[in-house]
């Protein structure tokens, strides 16, 4: 029912980082207005107070803003979301060296093989 | 505030003890998972707490009232047999359950009924079992109680009625509502839980938040209910 989530993690994480990675795609913009705690609760197929405990978490983060009648936004602070690229990108970065250093493959083994994908 | 609660609840049945000592407390605003294998006394307790049947030791209370008259106005409950005669239409049944019920919310139950193309002309037993347990229990969600009951509400219907009976739940109870949801079928319903509580041989091994539960046991409500019942 609705979306996938990993068993092994609290599901308002995983509501958070699926909603930072929307944020960073663009598919909601600097001062969009997220779904409706319910909405999204029935989309997701979860329920609502786990929906709630994760934008309340976006929003002590600075990353949604909320007007006491008309919902919440994505920030409007292109900043916040400039890092918030930085911060998703890094940890993409450093889970690609940690499985290629798994492999065997050392720094400079990484780095050249690296070169060589982007250059194809 | 308290919507359930249970202090050294039992129940026993000649020599089989059913419910032992159960003491719980279920706070509104929640949705509940009553999860345990077949016999731990799930049917038991929502029973106790409908009253259908009346404890043989300890009580339980609803918005700290004893079972009775005034607290049946405020629960709703979902059997989980069959128990609305199968020759009524389901217009009959809006009839019905408007009559016995002063919280019944009759156009939603209407507005459920259109969405799944359901006709209210046609009796209960014209319909396939999905479609009679969808009916149930918009019967059951359109009522704007205090508790809902739910025994077993998934089972027995395929996944995507599964699927329309969650989201059932999840749109329509209000803030100030519990849901007491009773199922061993975790895997379907632990999204939807803020709370899980075990029942084994009749006694409560657990009582926790889901969230909680998965970040400190690093598993889902299910894989760590197959290690906790591991047969």
């Amino acid at each position: 029912m609705g979306w996938k989530f990993s068993d092994d993690l609290p599901i308002y994480l995983q509501i958070i980082e699926a909603i930072k990675t929307d944020i960073v795609s663009g598919k909601y913009r600097s001062g969009d207005r997220l779904p409706a705690v319910r909405d999204l609760a029935f989309d997701a197929g979860v329920n609502p107070n786990t929906v709630q405990r994760a934008y309340a978490e976006l929003e002590r983060q600075g990353l949604v803003q909320s007007e006491r009648t008309s919902g919440r936004f994505v920030s409007i602070d292109e900043g916040k979301i400039e890092e918030l690229r930085k911060d998703i990108s890094n940890a993409y970065i450093r889970d690609l060296f940690k499985k290629l250093k798994d492999l065997g493959m050392d720094d400079k083994t990484i780095r050249d093989v690296l070169s060589k994908w982007r250059d194809e | 505030m308290e919507t359930l609660v249970c202090n050294g609840l039992s129940k026993t049945y000649g020599s089989v003890r059913a419910l032992d000592h159960v003491d719980l407390k279920l706070e509104e605003g929640k949705i509940i998972g009553l999860l345990g294998p077949n016999g731990s006394g799930k049917t038991t307790l929502i029973k106790l707490a409908s009253r259908l049947l009346v404890p043989s030791e300890g009580e339980v209370t609803i918005c700290g009232l004893k079972p009775s008259p005034e607290t049946k106005a405020m629960v709703s409950y979902l059997p989980d047999r069959n128990y609305l005669p199968d020759w009524m239409k389901t217009g009959e049944l809006l009839e019905m359950y408007s009559d016995f019920y002063d919280d019944f919310d009759r156009s939603r139950a209407e507005e459920m009924l259109r969405s799944l193309n359901i006709d209210e002309q046609m009796p209960l037993k014209k319909m396939s079992k999905g479609t009679k347990e969808k009916v149930q229990l918009i019967l059951t969600m359109s009522r704007h109680a205090k508790l809902y009951l739910l025994d077993e509400p998934i089972a027995g219907v395929d996944p995507a009625a599964r699927d329309y009976i969650l989201k059932t739940i999840i749109s329509n109870y209000d803030e100030t509502a519990t849901v007491l949801i009773s199922t061993h079928l975790i895997a379907d319903v632990e999204n939807v839980l803020d709370e899980a509580v075990f029942l084994k041989e009749g006694k409560v091994v657990l009582h926790q938040n889901t969230e909680e539960l998965r970040e400190t046991t690093g598993k889902s409500v299910d894989e760590y209910f197959r290690e906790v019942f591991r047969c």
